[in-house]
C-alpha cells in the first residue's frame, strides 16, 4: 500500500515537470509576430493588416506593443532574444541597435537578393543604420531627424546656435523644450553637440572622445543653468517636450517632427504659428550635425518562417506603407522617392529640410556595446544640472573605456 | 529538521538500537522517500542559482558577447567596488533603509499598543491596521506615484501648493521622503504585528505590580514592557531591516525611468542583469548584495543572542 502512495508522489511531481512542455502546431498562414513601439496613430497595424492580406494567405502579421521609450523597448527585445525566443520574428529595431544585435547573433543577416531589393531607393543615411561590418541586418522603416520648432507669432528669427538661442531665449522669458532625462535622448543631444563640434564619442572598440566633449558639456551645463532651462529638464522625454509646446508654455522645442501631426490635433492655436528651422549648431554659419533616429525591421535569428518573415519585413516598408506611417504618424519616410511625393509634401512641408539633415546627420556611435556607451554617457550628461565639467572628458573616457570591456558598472 | 523527525518515534528505544522494529526502520525510509521531492526542489531552486550566480560572477558573462566568455577571477568585484556608483547606491539603500526602518518601529509600537489595548472592535482596528499589508507593493507605489507626481496630475502637490514636481530627480529630498514614506504606510502594519506579538507576552502581574508600587505609566513602558519585549523586537527589526535593503519594486516604481538618487543596490543589479545583460557584474553586485544582508542579520544576531544572555544572565 506504501509504495503507490510514493509512486503517486513522483508521478504528480512529473506532471508538473511536462506540462511545462507541450504545444501544437496548426497549419494554414505562418503567424508573424511583429514586436514594434505602440505607434498612436495605428499606421503600423493599417500596413500589417494590408501586408497580410497581400500575402495570398502565405502569412499573418501579428503587431505586438512594445512601450514608447526606446530604453525598455530594447529590455524586452533584448530579454527574450537573448533567451533565444522564436516568438519573435521581426523586432522593430531603433536604428542604433543594429551593430548590437548584428554582433551577438539576434538578427539575421538578410540574404542577397532581398538585401538589393531593400538597398533601392533607400536614402544612404538610414541604410548605413541598418548595415553592420558591411552586411545588410535589417530593412529600413523609417527615419528620424529634431528640428528646431517655434513659435512664429513670438519669434521672428530663431537663432542657429545654441549659445544665441538660450540668450534669445532668456530674452523672450520661455524655455527651451530639450531631452534631459536620463536615458537614450540625452545621448541623442550630446552626440550631435560632439560631432557639430567636430568629434566622435567611439568608434568600433576604441574611445575618440575629446575636446569637442568638453564643447558640448559646456553647452548642456549652459542650457542647464540658465533661465531658459526647463524646470524639470532633467525629467524630460520627447512627449513632455511636446506638451510643453503644445501647452503653450515655451516658444522654442527641439524634437521629432510627430510634434507637427499632433499639434494640428491637439492645440490647432499654437499649431497656426507652428515655424520649423535647422537643428541648432555649435559655430554660427556651420551647420549642425542632426541627430537621426528612426526604426529598422530586423528579423529574429530563432524565427520558425524565417522566408515569410523577411517578405513581411520587406512589405512593411514599401511605398504605401512608408507614406501612411509619414503622413499620419510623422515618421520620415526612407525611400528617396517619397519626398517629392506631392502628398507627402503637403502633409509635411519640411520634407526638404529633413532630407538635407539626413544627408549629413550625426550617426550615433556603431559598437557592439552601444548600449553600455550610451549608458554610460547618459549617467555623465544627466541630471543637465550636476554636469562636472572640470576634467569631463577625461573621467568619461575612463568609464567608456571600461564600458567597452564589459567592466563598466553602469 | 526531517532527521530529527524521522528517529522521534524511536526514541523510547534508543537504549538498545539493535531492537529496532522492522517498523520503525520502514517508517524512517518512507520519511526520506516523502522528503525526497521538497530537498531536491530546494536545492534546484536555491542552492543550485546561489552557487551558479557565485560563479557567473567569476567570469566575463556578457550575453551579448557570447563568444567572449572567459574566466576573470575577482575583477568583477573589483569594478564594483572601486565604482562610485556602488557605493552611491549603497549609501542611498542604507539611508531609505535607516530612516524607514526607525519610523516603521516607533509607529509599529503604538499601532501595536493601540491593537493591544482596544477594548471594542478588536477584530476591525486589527483588520483595518494591516489592510496596507496586504496590498501588492507595486500597486501601492503606483498608488503613491499616481498621487504624488505633478507629472501625472497627482494631488498631494496641488493641495500642498508644490510649484514644482516633487518626483521630479532635481528634488532628491521630496524623492526620499516619497519613498520612504512609501515604505512605512506599507510595512508599519507587519512590523505592529509582530510587536503585538511580543506585547502579548509581557504577564499583566507584573504591569499591575508596578502600578500598585507607584509606577508611572511611562515607566512601566520603559522599565517592564520595553525590556521583556525585547527578543521580539529585535526580531522585528531584523526581518525589516534585510527586506528593506533589498527595497526595490518602490523605489524602481516612484523613480519611474532612471532616478540618480532613488538608485538602491537592487535596482543597480537588476540594471547589470537585465537591461545589460551583462551577468558577471550583475551576478558580482548580487553576491555582495547577498553578503550586506549576511553582514546585517549576524550583527542583529549577535545583538539578538547577547540580549538573551543577558536576559537569562539576570534572572
Amino acid at each position: 500500500m506504501r509504495r503507490p502512495v510514493v509512486i503517486a508522489g513522483w508521478a504528480v511531481a512529473a506532471s508538473f515537470a511536462l506540462a511545462a512542455c507541450g504545444g501544437g502546431s496548426s497549419s494554414g498562414p505562418a503567424n508573424i509576430n511583429l514586436w514594434v513601439f505602440n505607434e498612436p496613430s495605428g499606421s503600423f497595424k493599417d500596413a500589417a493588416k494590408r501586408c497580410t492580406d497581400s500575402s495570398g494567405g502565405k502569412y499573418k502579421v501579428t503587431l505586438n506593443a512594445l512601450s514608447n521609450q526606446a530604453d525598455q523597448q530594447r529590455q524586452s527585445l533584448v530579454r527574450r532574444l537573448a533567451a533565444k525566443d522564436s516568438s519573435i520574428d521581426i523586432a522593430g529595431m531603433d536604428v542604433v541597435w543594429t551593430a548590437e544585435f548584428a554582433a551577438a547573433g539576434w538578427i539575421k543577416e538578410w540574404p542577397t537578393a532581398l538585401a538589393a531589393q531593400v538597398k533601392q531607393g533607400t536614402l544612404p543615411g538610414p541604410l548605413a543604420t541598418a548595415t553592420y561590418q558591411g552586411k545588410l541586418y535589417a530593412a529600413p522603416a523609417n527615419s528620424n531627424t529634431q528640428l528646431l520648432w517655434y513659435r512664429k507669432d513670438k519669434v521672428s528669427k530663431p537663432a542657429d546656435t545654441w549659445t544665441g538661442l538660450i540668450a534669445q531665449a532668456t530674452n523672450l522669458k520661455t524655455h527651451i523644450e530639450i531631452q534631459g532625462a536620463q536615458y537614450e535622448g540625452v545621448m541623442v543631444w550630446f552626440n550631435s553637440l560632439v560631432q557639430s563640434a567636430g568629434g566622435t564619442i567611439v568608434k568600433g572598440t576604441t574611445v575618440t572622445l575629446g575636446p569637442a566633449g568638453q564643447v558640448a558639456a559646456n553647452t548642456m551645463s549652459k542650457l542647464a543653468h540658465s533661465p531658459a532651462a526647463d524646470p524639470s529638464l532633467a525629467s524630460q522625454h520627447e512627449d513632455e517636450n511636446r506638451l510643453a509646446f503644445e501647452a503653450g508654455t515655451a516658444y522654442f522645442e527641439v524634437n521629432y517632427p510627430f510634434v507637427y501631426p499632433s499639434a494640428k490635433t491637439n492645440a490647432p492655436d499654437i499649431y497656426k504659428n507652428m515655424a520649423w528651422a535647422p537643428y541648432p549648431g555649435i559655430t554660427p554659419g556651420t551647420a549642425a550635425k542632426a541627430p537621426i533616429g528612426g526604426i529598422n525591421w530586423g528579423v529574429g535569428a530563432y524565427t520558425k518562417h524565417p522566408n515569410e518573415a523577411f517578405a513581411a519585413a520587406a512589405c512593411m516598408r514599401n511605398e504605401e506603407n512608408e507614406k501612411e506611417a509619414a503622413i499620419k504618424g510623422g515618421l520620415p519616410p526612407t525611400l528617396e522617392s517619397l519626398y517629392s511625393d506631392p502628398e507627402l509634401i503637403k502633409a509635411y512641408p519640411f520634407a526638404a529640410l529633413i532630407r538635407k539633415q539626413l544627408a549629413t546627420a550625426a550617426v550615433r556611435p556603431v559598437t557592439p556595446a552601444y548600449a553600455d556607451v550610451s549608458l554610460a554617457v547618459a549617467k555623465a550628461v544627466s541630471p543637465p544640472t550636476s554636469i562636472q565639467t572640470n576634467g569631463f572628458v577625461n573621467s568619461l573616457r575612463g568609464t567608456l573605456k571600461d564600458a567597452l570591456n564589459s567592466q563598466a558598472l553602469l | 529538521m526531517s532527521a530529527t523527525v524521522a528517529e522521534a518515534p524511536a526514541a523510547p528505544t534508543r537504549g538498545a538500537p539493535k531492537s529496532e522494529t522492522d517498523r520503525a526502520k520502514a517508517e524512517r525510509k518512507l520519511a526520506w522517500y516523502l522528503c525526497a521531492p521538497a530537498v531536491i526542489v530546494m536545492l534546484a531552486v536555491t542552492a543550485y542559482p546561489i552557487l551558479y550566480a557565485v560563479y557567473l560572477s567569476l567570469l566575463r558573462a556578457d550575453l551579448r558577447f557570447p563568444n567572449d566568455r572567459t574566466w576573470n577571477g575577482l575583477n568583477n568585484y573589483k569594478s564594483v567596488l572601486s565604482s562610485s556608483l556602488w557605493w552611491s547606491d549603497v549609501w542611498h539603500t542604507v539611508l531609505i533603509t535607516v530612516v524607514s526602518v526607525t519610523f516603521e518601529l516607533a509607529l509599529g509600537m503604538a499601532l501595536a499598543l493601540i491593537m493591544h489595548r482596544a477594548i471594542f472592535g478588536r477584530g476591525l482596528v486589527r483588520t483595518s491596521a494591516l489592510i496596507p499589508y496586504g496590498i501588492v507593493t507595486v500597486v501601492a507605489a503606483f498608488a503613491w506615484r499616481f498621487a504624488w507626481s505633478s507629472a501625472v496630475g497627482g494631488f498631494v502637490p496641488k493641495a500642498l501648493g508644490m510649484d514644482f514636481d516633487p518626483l521630479d530627480p532635481t528634488h532628491p529630498f521630496w524623492n526620499y521622503f516619497v519613498v520612504i514614506a512609501t515604505e512605512i504606510w506599507k510595512t508599519t502594519p507587519f512590523m505592529a504585528l509582530l510587536l503585538l506579538a511580543g506585547l502579548t507576552l509581557v504577564p499583566e502581574e507584573l504591569q499591575e505590580a508596578a502600578r500598585v508600587d507607584g509606577a508611572s505609566a511611562w515607566q512601566r513602558f520603559w522599565k517592564i514592557t520595553i525590556p521583556l519585549m525585547k527578543p521580539a523586537i529585535l526580531v522585528a527589526l531584523l526581518f525589516r531591516t534585510l527586506d528593506a535593503f533589498r527595497i526595490f519594486d518602490s523605489a524602481y516604481i516612484i523613480s519611474n525611468g532612471p532616478n540618480p538618487h532613488l538608485e538602491t543596490v537592487s535596482i543597480l543589479g537588476y540594471n547589470q542583469l537585465l537591461n545589460r545583460l551583462n551577468l558577471g557584474l550583475g551576478s558580482a553586485v548580487s553576491i555582495l548584495i547577498f553578503l550586506c544582508v549576511v553582514l546585517i542579520a549576524f550583527v542583529f544576531v549577535k545583538g539578538f543572542g547577547t540580549s538573551l544572555a543577558q536576559q537569562r544572565g539576570e534572572r
